[in-house]
C-alpha cells in the first residue's frame, strides 16, 4: 500500500529564452508511516519536489506532466480551493525558518485553534484543548500559559516546536519537512529531530524529510532519495545508500562529508559544480564530473535501474549491457 | 616550543545595549551590558589551526573580529608575533599588521562586491598595501593568486555572479592571500556551502597551510569539520572558553559536560536509526546569564557550588577545562 505516489513529475519554469526544466521525471512512493529522506546539493530540486507535491509552486513554475497521487486521489490537478483543504488536513508542512512560518501578530494559540477549526469539526473550546495538548506533546513547558504568547516570545527551538504542532494540528497523513533543523543550533537540532520522529510515529504520519545534512538523514529515515540536477540519482534503504551507495554521485557525496568519528588527511572532493538548469549536459547529468563515465553516459540518459538493494540512475548498473559495478 | 604567533590574554568585549537615555531616566531602567566575549585566553602556534566551536551567540565571531581589529577589546590584550596588536592598530604600524592578518567571511554572496570584476576584488589589497603598483604586474599577480586556489587566470575578467558558491569562497581566499598574510581568521568559511563544495574549499585551505605555513583561527559550529581542520580546539559557551584541548584529546576524551553534549548531539553517519536522548534546554539569554557556571541549568552534574561560583579554566590532565565537577573529580 502506498500513501503518496509521485509519477514522472516534470516541473518547468518558462523563461524569456526558452524553458528551464527544474524537475525532470521524478518518481517515488511513500508508504504510510514511512520516513523518506531527500538529499542533494542546493539547486538539485529537493525543495521544489516538496513544493510541487503540496501545490505551492511559485509561478511561473508549473507541473508540465506526471502526477501526484495521495491515498488514491490525484492531487496535482486540483483547484486552488480544493488544494487548501488537502494542505493542513492531509499534508502538513514544516519549513526551515520557524519565524517566517508563524504570523507575528497572532498568539500561537490563535494560529493553532484557527488551523484545527479550519480542518476538523470541533468547537472553539475543544480546539483550544487540543492546541494545548499539541503544545504539551511537542515539549513546550507550561503549555497552558505559553499558548497565549506571541511567536517573538519563543526561542528558535521553541518556535520550531510550535511549527511542528501547527503542522500536526489537523492530523495529516503526510508531513513534508523542508530543512526543519537547518536554522537551529546542533543541540537544539537533535531535540527537534527526535521530536519530529516521535510525534509522527505516534500519529502514524509519514514524513518526507528534505535536508542537505546526511547525519540527520542517517539517523531519522527509512529510505532516502539522492537528487542531482532535478532528477533522482539513487533511491533506496538508508543504510545501503550510506554504506554502499551504487551511484557514483552518491559515492562522492558520502565520501565528501567529514566524519566526526574518522581522521582523514584530505576529504574526497567532487570536482566541478552541479550544472545550471540551462546547461544540463546530454546523457547523464553527472557525466562531466563522474570518474567512471564512459561513452554511453555522454549520449544516453539512464533511467533508475536496479543496483542491488537500491535503484540508481547509472549505466554501470545496466544488467542488459553486461557492465557491472 | 617557540613563542606562539597569536597570544590572547583575558580578551573581552562588551556591548552597550542599554535602553535610550530618556527611557532610562523616565522608567528608571539601568544601563545594560552584553558581555559577548568575557575573558578568553589562548595561544596559536605558528603554522597551526585553532578552531573555536560553539552555538550561536557564544561569542565566536566576536573573537574573530577582535583578532582582526574590527573591534577594540574592552579588556585584555592580544599579542601578535611579539607586539601588542591593538596598540599597533591605532598607530601607523597598524597597516603592516593588517597586511599580515586577513579574514575570510562566512557568506561568499555578501562578501564580494557584485559590481567589481574578480581582478578588482583580488587586486584591491595589492594596490591598497602598495604591494603591486604597475598595472601589468597586477594582472599577473592576480592570475597567480587565482591559480593557487584552483581557479583559472582567465576568470579575473568575470563578475562574482558568474561563479558558484564554492568558487566565490575561493575568490575570497585568493583575496585574503593577496597580501601574503601569516594569519588567517576564517569565520564559518564553509557553512554556506554544500558538502561536496565544502570538501573542495577545506582541501584547498589545508594545502595552502602546508605550502605557505599559514596559521588559522577557524570558527565553526560543525564539529566534524573542526575535527578535519584543527590542531587545537576551543569550545565556547556564553562568551567564555569552557574547554581548550588538542584535537585528538578533545574528540577521544571530552571533559567538559558541554563538550560531551555537543559531541553527542551530532547525528552519526554510520549509525543509522540510532535513538539518542538529546540534551534538554537551550542556551540562556546572554543579557542575563546564569550565576556561577553559565552551563549549570543544563548540566546533569551541577551542584550548589556550580550555581554560585564561576569555574576558572584550569589545566587538568593535559587539557584546560572550566568545570568544578571535573576539577573535583566528580566526573572523569
Amino acid at each position: 500500500m502506498t500513501l503518496l505516489k509521485v509519477e514522472n513529475l516534470v516541473v518547468e519554469f518558462p523563461h524569456r529564452r526558452g524553458t528551464l526544466r527544474a524537475l525532470d521525471d521524478i518518481s517515488f512512493q511513500i508508504a504510510p508511516g514511512e520516513i523518506l529522506g531527500v538529499v542533494g546539493e542546493s539547486g538539485a530540486g529537493k525543495s521544489l519536489t516538496g513544493a510541487a507535491i503540496i501545490g505551492l509552486l511559485e509561478p511561473p513554475g508549473r507541473i508540465v506532466s506526471g502526477q501526484v497521487v495521495l491515498e488514491g486521489q490525484r492531487i496535482d490537478n486540483l483547484s486552488h480551493e480544493q488544494m487548501r483543504h488537502i494542505r493542513g488536513r492531509k499534508i502538513g508542512a514544516i519549513f526551515q525558518d520557524p519565524l517566517t512560518s508563524l504570523n507575528p501578530l497572532y498568539t500561537v494559540g490563535r494560529q493553532l485553534v484557527e488551523t484545527i477549526q479550519a480542518h476538523l469539526p470541533v468547537n472553539a473550546a475543544e480546539a483550544r484543548r487540543r492546541a494545548i495538548g499539541l503544545l504539551e506533546d511537542t515539549g513546550i513547558p507550561a503549555a497552558r500559559e505559553r499558548i497565549d504568547h506571541f511567536p517573538h516570545q519563543f526561542s528558535g527551538g521553541m518556535r520550531q516546536r510550535v511549527v511542528i504542532a501547527l503542522a500536526l494540528a489537523a492530523e495529516p497523513k503526510l508531513v513534508i519537512a523542508d530543512e526543519p533543523t537547518t536554522a537551529l543550533d546542533v543541540s537544539i537540532q537533535a531535540q527537534i529531530i527526535a521530536l519530529l520522529k516521535r510525534v509522527c510515529r505516534e500519529r502514524g504520519a509519514a514524513v518526507m524529510l528534505i535536508t542537505h545534512d546526511m547525519g540527520v538523514i542517517a539517523e531519522t529515515c527509512d529510505r532516502v532519495a539522492v537528487m542531482y540536477a532535478g532528477r533522482i540519482a539513487e533511491i533506496g534503504p538508508v543504510h545501503q545508500i550510506i554504506n554502499q551507495p551504487a551511484h557514483p554521485y552518491s559515492m562522492g557525496l558520502m565520501a565528501a562529508i567529514p566524519d566526526i568519528a574518522v581522521d582523514r588527511e584530505r576529504l574526497h572532493q567532487i570536482d566541478g559544480a552541479m550544472p545550471r538548469l540551462n546547461a544540463i549536459p546530454t546523457g547523464c547529468a553527472y557525466n562531466p564530473r563522474c570518474p567512471r563515465a564512459f561513452d554511453r553516459c555522454r549520449v544516453e540518459r539512464p533511467e533508475l535501474l536496479d543496483a542491488g538493494a537500491t535503484r540508481a540512475a547509472c549505466w554501470l548498473h545496466d544488467a542488459a549491457a553486461g557492465v557491472t559495478a | 616550543m617557540s613563542e606562539a604567533l597569536v597570544q590572547a590574554r583575558d580578551l573581552a568585549r562588551s556591548f552597550d545595549v542599554s535602553p535610550p537615555l530618556l527611557n532610562r531616566m523616565l522608567e528608571r531602567r539601568p544601563r545594560q551590558w552584553l558581555h559577548a566575549v568575557d575573558g578568553v585566553s589562548f595561544d596559536i602556534q605558528r603554522g597551526q589551526t585553532l578552531a573555536l566551536v560553539g552555538e550561536s551567540g557564544c561569542g565566536k565571531s566576536t573573537v574573530a573580529k577582535l583578532l582582526v581589529g574590527l573591534y577594540e577589546p574592552s579588556r585584555g590584550s592580544l599579542n601578535f608575533d611579539g607586539q601588542d596588536a591593538h596598540a599597533a592598530y591605532r598607530t601607523a604600524q597598524g597597516r603592516s599588521l593588517r597586511r599580515r592578518i586577513q579574514m575570510i567571511f562566512q557568506d561568499p554572496y555578501a562578501s564580494l562586491n557584485p559590481r567589481w570584476r574578480v581582478e578588482d576584488i583580488v587586486g584591491e589589497p595589492l594596490k591598497e598595501h602598495g604591494i603591486v603598483t604597475a598595472e601589468p604586474d597586477l594582472g599577473l599577480r592576480v592570475g597567480e593568486l587565482l591559480r593557487s586556489v584552483g581557479l583559472s587566470p582567465d576568470d579575473m575578467e568575470k563578475y562574482p555572479h558568474q561563479f558558484s558558491g564554492g568558487q566565490r569562497q575561493r575568490i575570497s581566499i585568493a583575496r585574503a592571500l593577496a597580501t601574503q598574510p601569516d594569519f588567517l581568521v576564517c569565520d564559518e568559511p564553509t557553512s554556506a556551502l554544500d558538502v561536496s563544495v565544502q570538501a573542495q574549499v577545506l582541501n584547498i585551505m589545508k594545502d595552502l597551510q602546508r605550502k605557505q605555513g599559514l596559521t588559522y583561527l577557524f570558527i565553526s559550529h560543525n564539529l566534524a569539520v573542526v575535527r578535519h581542520v584543527a590542531d587545537q580546539v576551543g569550545v565556547m559557551y556564553l562568551g567564555r572558553l569552557v574547554e581548550l584541548a588538542g584535537k585528538q584529546q578533545l574528540f577521544a576524551q571530552p571533559r567538559h559536560p558541554y563538550t560531551r553534549m555537543l559531541l553527542d548531539a551530532i547525528p552519526k553517519m554510520h549509525d543509522t536509526g540510532r535513538a539518542r536522548t538529546p540534551v534538554q534546554g537551550e542556551v540562556p539569554n546572554p543579557l542575563n546569564p546564569p550565576a556561577g557556571c553559565a552551563f549549570h541549568p543544563r548540566c546533569p552534574h551541577a551542584n550548589a557550588r556550580c550555581k554560585a561560583e564561576r569555574p576558572a579554566l584550569l589545566e587538568i590532565g593535559g587539557t584546560r577545562v572550566a568545570c568544578h565537577a571535573v576539577e573535583e573529580g566528580r566526573i572523569s
